[in-house]
């Protein structure tokens, strides 16, 4: 066989062990966004069967739509709040999971229970902590009587509580990965020269970890653009839709009224504002790359 | 170094064992907490009843046994679709190599609420909306990229050697996957199937959106929508939230190191 007929095989036959893939992931992802995408320039309501083709109404309808921009506000502290503390309660977790100490084992693997717990669980136990008659949060806070998921202004934070206890730890990994790459020379250096802990944090760790700490940003920041779970679960979006992100209020103009056309608007606004953060944080991580 | 914990590491380590093990601590108290008593500060003994009405008094089992179906079909679908593909992105040149990883992490990005309507319309055309099989294939938009990434890091740790050895001895590049390869990537299958079978036992908008008959429920849906006529029956709920968790914690405990090592390499590595 000839090395030029080999190579033609070899491509061959690389074609057809990553088709079935590719169908999938344009069976289960691409074509459904194209669809979103058709559906939301239509009027739509599955009940009454009716269909029509409607242009640009639907977008035009959501920027004047105040419930939309609430929701929007919503998603966007929701994202903001959370991603920032989990960040913040990640890096002391990720220094101490690095240290080497009696019980280090037994806490890489509580941490983790969190993560593995279904979210939906997680929701309804907090639920359960946050109950204003018998949890054990307002027990443990005595003369403190707060309805905590019934309150405008504690029901988002209370949701946020729940997105910080589940994915810090998740967040602590990428950032020990991070910290497991910095070469251990530089830390004995610093020891030589003197330096404090403080500096050698500032001025070593942080500014090496600032990739894998950008990398958790991206993820973190995305997947907490589109929670549903433990809103939908905690609140539904309630107090008076305080707690209604994108994702619970198209769900409801899909699911609950039926309206497929303007469900799918507000789908589609969601993706695109999942796309337009990627961007921006993939524009800041190639910039860093760029920098090294 | 070894250092001698200091003051602070056992505060810290005490700090974050409460925060993270404390709530799922109180849900396994909660789970045995005699019904009726829940009002008061603490229980006066201990008792299995609350279980005993889940798996028992509610249709609870079949609901565990649904969400294994659809975590099983959707793990043996990934992997049998990703293994080939993720063995031709470590392995094979080909054009579009980059392209179809850079979509696959796209992908796993997408907001699910973003392909609900469309995939409704679809299971509903053909038949397979409300049916278990039917849900396993959208699980693929997060299930698939996920595979695709940490199987292809596993494959490019294996070394070229073995393929460009089984290519001389004759094989054609499939038969080297099948032959050489495919069992040597064995622990980066069962690290694989661990996380996809986490994440689909886990998932609930389009298992929310996509199944109607309460006997078809998997277990996320069918926790959030337990209820009782007169009262949230916190016992049972706990119960049943314990059954859901106790597998998954035990699983997580357990392979605790190649999970960490799967979620790095799908997230951190190129």
């Amino acid at each position: 066989m000839s090395p030029r007929g080999s190579l033609e095989r070899e491509r061959r036959q690389a074609y057809l062990l990553v088709a079935p893939a590719v169908l999938v992931l344009g069976g289960v992802a691409l074509y459904p966004i194209l669809a979103a995408v058709w559906l939301s320039l239509h009027r739509f309501i599955l009940v009454f069967g009716e269909r029509r083709f409607t242009g640009l109404a639907n977008y035009a309808y959501l920027l004047g739509d105040s419930r939309f921009w609430a929701a929007l506000g919503n998603t966007a502290y929701f994202t903001a709040v959370a991603v920032t503390v989990e960040l913040l309660l990640a890096v002391p977790l990720a220094l101490l999971l690095q240290k080497a100490f009696p019980g280090r084992g037994l806490l890489r693997a509580s941490v983790l229970v969190p993560w593995a717990i279904p979210t939906v669980v997680s929701a309804r136990l907090w639920a359960w902590m946050f109950n204003p008659e018998y949890g054990v949060i307002n027990r443990l806070l005595p003369g403190q009587d707060i309805n905590w998921l019934g309150a405008p202004g504690y029901a988002l934070h209370a949701a946020i509580l729940v997105d910080v206890w589940k994915t810090t730890p998740f967040v602590a990994l990428l950032v020990l990965a991070g910290l497991q790459g910095i070469p251990e020379d530089l830390y004995k250096a610093a020891r030589v020269d003197g330096a404090s802990p403080w500096r050698v944090f500032v001025s070593i760790t942080l500014p090496l970890l600032k990739p894998a700490l950008l990398l958790a940003l991206l993820f973190r920041s995305l997947d907490a653009f589109r929670v549903f779970d433990a809103i939908y679960v905690l609140t539904e979006g309630g107090p008076a839709n305080t707690t209604e992100t994108l994702s619970i209020y198209a769900y409801k103009t899909l699911m609950r009224s039926g309206d497929f056309g303007y469900g799918s608007t507000l789908s589609v606004a969601t993706f695109l504002c999942v796309v337009v953060l990627a961007a921006v944080w993939l524009r800041l991580l190639g910039r860093e790359e760029a920098a090294r | 170094m070894r250092q001698r914990p200091g003051l602070g590491t056992a505060l810290a380590v005490v700090a974050f064992l409460t925060f993270f093990l404390g709530p799922f601590c109180w849900q396994v108290l909660t789970s045995l907490w005699p019904d009726g008593e829940l009002t008061r500060p603490w229980p006066s003994r201990l008792t299995l009843e609350n279980y005993a009405s889940v798996l028992w008094g509610r249709p609870f089992l079949r609901v565990v046994l649904n969400s294994l179906v659809v975590a099983a079909l959707t793990t043996g679908f990934c992997l049998t679709v990703g293994a080939a593909a993720a063995f031709a992105l470590a392995k094979l040149e080909f054009r579009g190599k980059g392209l179809l990883l850079s979509a696959a992490l796209a992908v796993s990005m997408f907001p699910p609420i973003a392909t609900v309507s469309p995939l409704y319309l679809i299971l509903r055309a053909v038949g397979l909306r409300d049916s278990l099989v039917g849900l396993a294939l959208p699980y693929a938009t997060f299930a698939l990229p996920l595979t695709l990434w940490v199987l292809t890091s596993f494959f490019r740790a294996l070394p070229d050697e073995l393929y460009r050895a089984a290519r001389v001895d004759g094989c054609t590049p499939f038969q080297a996957f099948r032959q050489v390869l495919l069992p040597l990537a064995a622990p980066g299958l069962a690290t694989t199937a661990i996380l996809v079978f986490i994440f689909a036992w886990n998932e609930f908008l389009y298992a929310l959106t996509f199944l109607s008959t309460p006997e078809k429920r998997t277990v996320p849906v069918a926790i959030s929508l337990f209820a009782s006529e007169y009262r949230e029956p916190w016992g049972e709920i706990a119960a049943a939230s314990v059954v859901a968790t106790l597998p998954l914690v035990a699983l997580t405990v357990l392979f605790q190191r190649r999970i960490v090592s799967g979620l790095t390499a799908g997230a951190v590595k190129e």
